[in-house]
């Protein structure tokens, strides 16, 4: 049987590329400066100021739109698309309107290497951002900051493919992944870097059909998109079994008050009044920079994560959590290539290693190196350190750059395993401890876990477990 | 002969020749402007006459220390007030930039201060180069020197009216549809619209980006050639610039112009010429034989449409490009405003004149959904169409020649509340822009004692050539060195 109803969503989401100058003119592209520290005529849109492209805005739009399998079509140009807002300095976006730079591409959503969802791009454009508005505690006057004002931008815009809030948010995380592996933004939705509006509406089930949509903004985080869509679901859905009909409009979402609130109706849309910008010749992409810029790509996150899970055969939902970031992806490979066991670098990285670098917010590099997990593992392999000494020694060789064998060595730490000195401890041992000893050979299997302690105190805790286990079982069966 | 009525290039050869020094050229620019700048209303803006000395002084030692300067150097010269300067404000006429100075000059702007060229003062236009006889100046109109009761034309009709007056020895105008030909036309001056991306915008004041492009309006074709050498160029601010090897287009004049082919589009004097005008063109063109140039008649039905689609393109381009001006970060400030509406609304109402607001609705409208098919787009048609039918023209020749203007200077308030009759104006020359090709209108004859101008369009980046035959036909014609009589201009009006 059919649900009662189908939630179809679509998403736009804004991207500020990675250009050290912004799109149309020198100003350095940087956040966090102080208002109007960044601008000049052509940002400023001063009269007779004239646009002109950066190059870079081109070769990183490409990489995107090659990264979500885009076409790019030979041919695309630029538009102006009219409107009046302060923070508009021409009172037009340079934009791109009827050609944009790609279209027609598509991304995959799998969970756990199961293809569950392909969203189709429907376009992907250029863009430039406008400023900001500051609006004054007092409510008298708004302050306009045009540092953001001509900042790149690429629009991506998916078909209404996305079935469910949660389906969206992980979508646009996968977006986000895959665009942070091709290197164009460093998508920060908490900066702006990315920003999503949504397109959902609701439709009976089984039905065909689209239902009337409603355009949601404000969303300012990946939960924010999730918790909003859910809201307005719910929304939509009582106001359908109420027998209403949703109208087509532009809602908030207020994450405060977790709910959506109307912005404005569609009567009140902006007629845009395109036209092609005439201060900018059209764009013509040749083949071959589009062919060398596709094999300057890296591998993506949804192939590498199904090749990790392939090849090294670690769990897929691993293989996600090693491919979240690039950089990780590289240390794991790297650190297998040194230290050839799959799938104990994995559990490491992604346990202890991975909650390190959670906790690494300095802007140095990290200092811990895939040869250096390497060099742990084959410690603890060797049986020189015990799992728990592991844990400390990486901790340490993290937060002072010490490799791990120099950590051992400089601390003593070096686990004891000689034979000879374990087996004259743990024979001193069972004679102190013969109760304990006598309840062993009576059944009592934990009294080994204390002869093993014991063992242990005596060394400062440098025995090696194993190999004293192995010892006082030996000697135990003898008597 | 006086120095303030030399052309540009022979000013500058008696600088080199010691003959004049800089200074003097400066007052000779200033005493002349003396006598008729009340009456003529030329300029919007002058220049410290100190600065002015003390920069004829610099260059005059430059020159003493035989340093090799460019022709145009000590040449006092204005410039329309829709090219920025960071030394003079910047109107464009307007009341909306009644007070804006641009913290930038415009790149043509550095190229003149390059060649030391003595820039005196900003000249009047329409607003926002709007019209076509500087009536619709927010500040003033400028009267023609030929006779003080008519218009000087525009929307450049200041420059024109500057150099024909001899205030200045050249001038800068800026050409949308035809707002450098028709008043170098209707002041009997040179005046060039040069290929679309010869001459960079930048800082040009937009009035419609895919059909501006600077021009000079000079005494005659070699001054004209001369400044031209200036100005063009490759600018990589400007992305329509383009990207070519620059030429030196005084070396064309004084050539060979035998077995030019020369189209002229006859049936078009049929539109509301008036006769005793047309028959002096036809004179113009007549002279063309004698220099052994072929001129043969040809239909150009696309002449019937070049102004209508003219006239959606250009207000639509403007209607974007004059959007920014709200007076939020510069600009007129009425004030009082209660919200962001009324602030877009004062502001916009209170600066724009009549002119500008109509060409603003206009280009709303035409961009506007629901009509932007069957305005704008139908004509970006027609305009690919123009430019069709004129590279077919240009397979087989070499020019197209054609009046300037449908008539000679009009008295002033004769046109201007009768925006359709203002329009046909531009009936000849907003070809060229449409094209994207040059064209030049040098002075042809005198009919009732006023100027008439000769247009020839000619392929893109031609400009050399349409030089070197302007240059013959400028001799032939005997029009170079017949100046306005001011005098009896002012003379008149006294009585
Ligand atoms: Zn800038």
């Amino acid at each position: 049987m059919a649900a009662e109803f189908e939630t179809v969503i679509g998403l736009e989401v804004h991207l500020e590329l990675q250009t050290k100058s912004k799109i149309f003119c020198a100003c350095p592209n940087r956040f966090g400066e102080a208002p109007n520290s960044n601008v000049c005529p052509v940002c400023l849109g001063l009269p007779g100021s004239l646009p002109v492209l950066n190059g870079k805005v081109i070769e990183l739009s490409l990489r995107a739109a090659l990264a979500l399998n885009c076409e790019v079509p030979p041919y695309s140009k630029f538009d102006r698309k009219n409107y009046f807002y302060p923070d508009l300095p021409k009172a037009y976006q340079i934009s791109q309107y009827d050609f944009p730079l790609a279209r027609n591409g598509h991304l995959d959503l799998y969970s756990e290497s199961r293809l569950i969802r392909r969203v189709q791009i429907e376009r992907l454009h250029i863009e430039e951002d406008a400023g900001k508005l500051l609006h004054g505690e007092d409510g008298a006057a708004s302050l306009v900051d045009y540092n953001r004002s001509g900042v790149p931008l690429v629009e991506i815009v998916t078909a209404p493919d996305l079935r469910s809030p949660e389906e969206a948010r992980l979508f646009l995380e996968l977006l986000r992944r895959t665009l942070l592996y091709t290197g164009v933004s460093d998508c920060k939705m908490e900066e702006g870097s990315l920003r999503c509006d949504a397109n959902i509406s609701l439709r009976p089930g089984g039905e065909k059909a689209l239902g009337s949509k409603v355009e949601l903004k404000n969303m300012n985080s990946f939960r924010s998109v999730q918790k909003g869509l859910e809201y307005e679901a719910i929304r939509q859905k009582s106001v359908l079994r109420e027998s209403g009909s949703i109208s087509s409009e532009t809602r908030r979402y207020d994450e405060s008050r977790g709910i959506t609130l109307e912005m404005r109706g569609k009567e009140e849309e902006h007629d845009y009044r395109y036209f092609p910008e005439p201060d900018l010749p059209p764009l013509i992409i040749e083949g071959s920079r589009l062919k060398e810029i596709g094999e300057s790509l890296p591998e993506l996150p949804t192939e590498r994560g199904l090749r990790l899970a392939r090849e090294y055969e670690i769990p897929p939902s691993q293989a996600e959590v090693i491919t979240a970031s690039r950089g990780l992806a590289d240390f794991y490979e790297e650190a297998v290539g040194h230290f050839n066991r799959p799938r104990l670098v994995a559990n490491w990285l992604t346990s202890d290693v991975q909650s390190l670098v959670k906790e690494w917010d300095k802007e140095d590099p990290m200092p811990f190196t895939a040869f250096r997990l390497a060099e742990l593992l084959r410690l603890v392999e060797d049986g020189a350190i015990s799992t728990r000494m592991a844990k400390e020694v990486l901790k340490e060789s993290f937060d002072g750059g010490e490799s791990p064998g120099e950590i051992v060595r400089r601390k003593g730490l070096a686990q004891l395993s000689d034979e000879k000195e374990l087996a004259s401890i743990a024979e001193k041992v069972l004679q102190e401890h013969q109760g304990a000893a006598k309840d062993f050979l009576s059944g009592n299997k934990k009294s080994l876990s204390f002869l093993v302690g014991q063992v242990m105190k005596h060394t400062g805790g440098k025995a090696n477990p194993q190999m004293v286990s192995k010892l006082l079982q030996e000697r135990l069966k003898k008597t | 002969m006086e120095l303030y009525q030399l052309t540009a290039c022979e000013a500058g050869r008696a600088l080199q020749k010691k003959e004049a020094s800089a200074a003097e050229l400066v007052a000779a620019s200033l005493d002349r402007m003396a006598l008729v700048e009340s009456t003529i209303n030329g300029f919007i803006s002058l220049r410290e006459e100190r600065e002015l000395f003390r920069e004829a002084e610099k260059i005059q030692k430059l020159l003493d220390n035989g340093r090799q300067l460019s022709p145009l150097a000590g040449i006092p010269m204005a410039l329309k007030d829709n090219l920025c300067t960071r030394d003079l404000p910047t109107t464009c006429g307007s009341k909306m930039l009644a007070d804006y100075r641009p913290p930038y000059d415009a790149h043509v702007v550095d190229l003149l201060k390059g060649a030391h060229a003595i820039m005196i003062g900003k000249s009047n236009m329409d607003e926002f180069a709007m019209g076509s006889s500087t009536e619709n100046s927010y500040f003033k109109p400028t009267l023609n020197p030929w006779d003080i009761e008519r218009v000087p034309g525009g929307s450049s009709g200041g420059s024109a009216a500057l150099v024909a007056a001899g205030e200045v020895f050249f001038a800068i105008g800026s050409d949308t549809g035809g707002s450098v030909r028709q008043p170098a036309s209707l002041c009997g001056v040179v005046g060039l619209k040069p290929t679309y991306g010869l001459v960079s915008r930048y800082g040009l004041i937009a009035f419609a980006s895919s059909l501006d492009q600077v021009g000079p309006l000079t005494r005659d074709v070699r001054d004209c050639a001369a400044v031209l050498d200036v100005i063009a160029g490759c600018d990589p601010r400007d992305s329509t610039s383009a990207d070519r090897q620059k030429e030196h287009y005084s070396s064309y004049l004084g050539k060979e112009v035998k077995g030019f082919r020369v189209a002229f589009p006859s049936e078009q004097l049929g539109l509301g010429i008036e006769q005793y005008y047309k028959e002096v063109f036809l004179e113009g063109v007549g002279k063309l034989g004698r220099l052994g140039v072929e001129v043969e008649e040809i239909s150009m039905p696309v002449y019937n449409y070049a102004l209508p689609a003219y006239y959606i393109i250009c207000p639509a381009e403007a209607s974007s490009n004059l959007a920014r001006y709200d007076g939020v970060q510069y600009g007129f400030r009425s004030g009082g405003e209660q919200d962001l509406l009324e602030l877009y609304f004062k502001n916009r109402t209170e600066a724009f004149g009549p002119e500008v607001k109509r060409r603003i609705m206009l280009g709303t409208y035409a961009l506007s959904a629901g009509y932007y098919d069957a305005y704008y787009l139908q004509a970006s048609r027609v305009r690919t169409a123009v430019k069709q039918q004129l590279e077919r023209i240009f397979e087989k020749y070499d020019f197209v020649v054609t009046p300037t203007s449908p008539t000679s200077a009009f008295k002033l308030g004769e046109k201007v509340d009768d925006p359709l009759t203002m329009y046909l104006n531009d009936i000849f020359t907003t070809l060229a822009n449409l094209a994207g090709v040059p064209a030049i209108s040098i002075p042809c004859g005198l009919a009732n004692g006023l100027p008439v101008g000769l247009q020839l369009i000619g392929r893109h980046f031609d400009e050399g050539r349409m030089f070197q035959l302007c240059c013959a036909l400028e001799e032939e014609l005997g029009m170079k060195g017949v100046r306005p009589d001011i005098r009896t201009a002012l003379e008149r009006e006294d009585a």
